[in-house]
């Protein structure tokens, strides 16, 4: 009787220390070897915003976001399909990261010292160049962003953009009050009633907002832009080989656009191209995938899966879909700000 | 756990026994706790060194940076997050203890309508309560602040009260008082200072019984005292009204009430009126039906039986379950987030966590908050509860 009434409490005990235990050596575990063990990768993406990553009419998820992930999925395991989406809102985006529930976190993500530094997690590389903007009606007949002095912008909570406004209120003397909240939806709600005078996001996000307002041309969105947001890749700090992988799965992807390999030609272009960037990109030269430990048509799979940067980029943002300008988001020789490590 | 009890037919060994016995199930257990706790702060801590990362609330000492554009206390990004911390901490505060104070009169009338013997009133009222109860108080809020949001004009097109008080879809703008201490004349102490005398020996006069012929005379100098004070202070500057003005986009100055406050107010308030009513109902039927009939036969209208005999004893058994609904309230300020509420959920666990990544740290301050105040609540309304049961037969 004395035994049995605490053995319950102590049985209980030890069953917790086993678990809590078991989850520590989990995590210990590297990543790549977690993604093959599992079969899919865990890719943290947007709850869902045109043109980074949302769900089309099928249930599929598209968007540019995406596209990395898949590309990721498809030079670690082979096969762009196996990949868990993760949507995540702004304010869980890096616990969902540092706990382990994704392995990668593209989730139009503005890479910034802090995140570098005091987060714990590795800026992996820049997938989109973007800067915070403004969409503000047109009647008000505002140019430029000083003229928004004593407007109230509805934006969403959790990011960078309040930040930004905070800022170019002191450096400008003006006084622009963000009212922030949880959902687009809510903020496009109150900005179509007349709460706000405007609404910021990223450009990228803006063309997506204007889009969906209820008479697009009512609205326009301002040239001038407050800060830069380069949107990127992150990976926890610690396991330097998967931000490796992740890193250069961005660079393979721009150094096609440079190369001109395509979606279309790269089965052909492994065959026959004599360029040795070409062969060592594609894996026909050199060990460059086993160096990442993984094979070394990693590159190949990918950009058979997505194609290039710029295929990526017209897919989702071109003429054809949101119709933003590429801008800075064309390739470095071009006038733009996209430029990859070499191969070599 | 209950501790085995002891009985007369014990003997001394056998109490002393199953003391024992008592002691080490709780200690085993205590212990159990304690090891547990222990374990996960090592891990937390372990976790976060291995990303170069520690427990610290030295982030709250730097400058915050960002607007936060509805507050119940002043702030400016140039203070720290400490300060944004009390800003959230303090539109918490404000919305739930208007929403308390609103569910409480409007629940207390419901309950009434719903006892009432007109059928229409009670039916009527027992809809209203049944759609509040089964409908989510998220939808709720976002439906109220749709609505408010529809039915305001825009700022140029305003509702004005003689240019003193504006109405529009940013908000209810009224004049402000300011004080300036610097011109604050003196006569020995600040004319501010006698002023708040003014008002606190009014406040104890409202609760002292003084002999009656004295009551009045005493209340009048003091108003009197009171409004030469507020006079001096308006006429030399030290107190000045400031009246909104339409500039550019907004209004300035005044005080503005938010739509987004009022929103969650309404949202708050009437979702927790509903269960209260239903909640004064059942308390007031459980009154034995007797004291009823004896208010009755005493000659009491059926309100004023209500008033005067059934709801003071009804409050004994409503005072545990109105305790809950107004802890709900509070909890269920953080709804705010949805319409743009700066509560304090979503200025610490929200912009403060998102720029300093402190997520730790800020969802432990959030929860002490929330704890605190709980606690604090609870302790004081089971004192008036005690207050109650005292009263009255038991």
């Amino acid at each position: 009787m004395k035994l049995k009434s605490i053995s319950g409490p102590l049985a209980f005990a030890g069953v917790a220390v086993a678990a809590l235990a078991a989850a520590n050596t989990a995590q210990a575990q590297a990543t790549l070897a977690q993604i093959k063990q599992r079969g899919a990768m865990n890719c943290g993406v947007d709850t869902g915003l045109a043109g980074f990553a949302f769900k089309d009419d099928k249930g599929a998820w598209r968007g540019l976001d995406v596209d990395y992930c898949r590309a990721i999925a498809a030079a670690v395991l082979k096969d762009p399909e196996k990949v868990n989406y993760v949507p995540l809102t702004t304010k869980l985006r890096f616990t969902a990261l540092k706990a382990g529930d994704v392995d990668v976190l593209i989730r139009d993500s503005t890479l910034t010292f802090t995140r570098g530094t005091q987060l714990g997690l590795s800026l992996a590389g820049v997938n989109f160049y973007a800067g915070q903007g403004f969409m503000v009606k047109a009647s008000l007949g505002a140019k430029k962003v000083t003229d928004l002095d004593g407007a109230t912008i509805c934006t969403l909570a959790g990011a960078t953009l309040e930040l930004n406004i905070a800022d170019y209120n002191r450096a400008r003397n003006v006084k622009i009050t963000p009212l922030l909240f949880d959902k687009a939806d809510e903020a496009f709600s109150a900005l179509e009633a007349g709460r706000c005078d405007g609404y910021t996001d990223d450009t990228g996000s803006l063309a997506g907002a204007r889009s969906s307002m209820k008479k697009p041309g009512d609205w326009v969105v301002l040239g001038e832009v407050i800060s830069k947001e380069p949107l990127g890749l992150l990976t926890r700090k610690g396991d330097d080989q998967w931000t490796d992988i992740v890193t250069w799965v961005r660079n393979a992807l721009i150094t096609a656009e440079e190369l001109d390999i395509t979606q279309a030609n790269v089965e052909k272009l492994a065959k026959e191209s004599d360029n040795p960037e070409v062969r060592r990109v594609l894996g026909i030269e050199g060990d460059f995938g086993k160096m990442l430990g993984l094979d070394n048509d990693w590159a190949l799979v990918a950009l058979k899966t997505s194609g290039n940067f710029g295929e990526i980029y017209e897919r989702h943002f071109g003429a054809k879909a949101l119709g933003l300008e590429r801008g800075v988001n064309r390739l470095w020789n071009q006038g733009g700000l996209v430029y990859s490590y070499p191969f070599r | 756990m209950a501790s085995p009890r002891p009985t007369r037919r014990d003997d001394t060994r056998r109490v002393g026994a199953g003391r024992l016995r008592g002691v080490a199930q709780r200690g085993a257990f205590l212990a159990v706790l304690i090891a547990l706790g222990a374990l996960l702060l090592r891990n937390i801590d372990q976790n976060l060194a291995e990303r170069g990362l520690s427990l610290s609330f030295d982030f709250l000492a730097r400058p915050a940076g960002f607007e936060i554009a509805i507050k119940a206390i002043n702030f400016t990004p140039r203070e720290t997050y400490a300060a944004a911390a009390l800003v959230g901490i303090a539109n918490t505060l404000l919305v739930s203890a208007l929403a308390i104070v609103t569910a409480t009169i409007v629940g207390f009338a419901a309950g009434a309508m719903l006892l009432s013997s007109n059928p229409i009133l009670a039916r009527s009222t027992q809809g209203f309560t049944e759609l509040i109860r089964n409908t989510p108080q998220l939808l709720q809020i976002l439906f109220v602040y749709t609505v408010i949001l529809r039915a305001l004009p825009s700022t140029r097109d305003s509702l004005s009260i003689a240019g003193w008080v504006f109405l529009n879809v940013r908000g209810l703008f009224i004049p402000a008082i300011l004080a300036d201490p610097a011109a604050m004349p003196r006569f020995g102490i600040d004319t501010s200072e006698a002023a708040w005398i003014c008002l606190a020996a009014l406040l104890v006069w409202a609760f002292l019984p003084l002999p009656r012929r004295w009551k009045m005379p005493v209340a009048g100098g003091l108003l009197i005292a009171l409004a030469g004070l507020i006079g001096l202070m308006l006429q030399s500057g030290a107190l000045r009204i400031e009246t909104p003005t339409l500039r550019g986009f907004n209004f300035r100055g005044g005080v503005q009430v938010a739509p987004e406050l009022v929103s969650l107010w309404i949202g708050l308030a009437v979702y927790a009126s509903a269960f209260i009513a239903d909640m004064v109902r059942g308390a007031v039927l459980a009154v034995p039906k007797g004291q009823g009939e004896a208010a009755a036969a005493l000659g009491l209208s059926p309100f004023q039986a209500l008033r005067l005999v059934k709801i003071p004893l009804a409050l004994r058994i409503l005072v545990p379950p109105l305790v809950s609904q107004y802890l709900n309230i509070l909890k269920s300020s953080t709804l705010g987030l949805a319409i743009a509420y700066p509560e304090v959920m979503a200025v610490v666990a929200g912009t403060t966590l998102n720029q300093t990544g402190h997520a730790i740290e800020t969802m432990l301050i959030v929860m002490l908050f929330f704890v605190g105040t709980n606690l604090a609540v609870s302790f004081l309304i089971n004192l008036y509860n005690r207050h109650v049961i005292m009263r009255g037969t038991a």
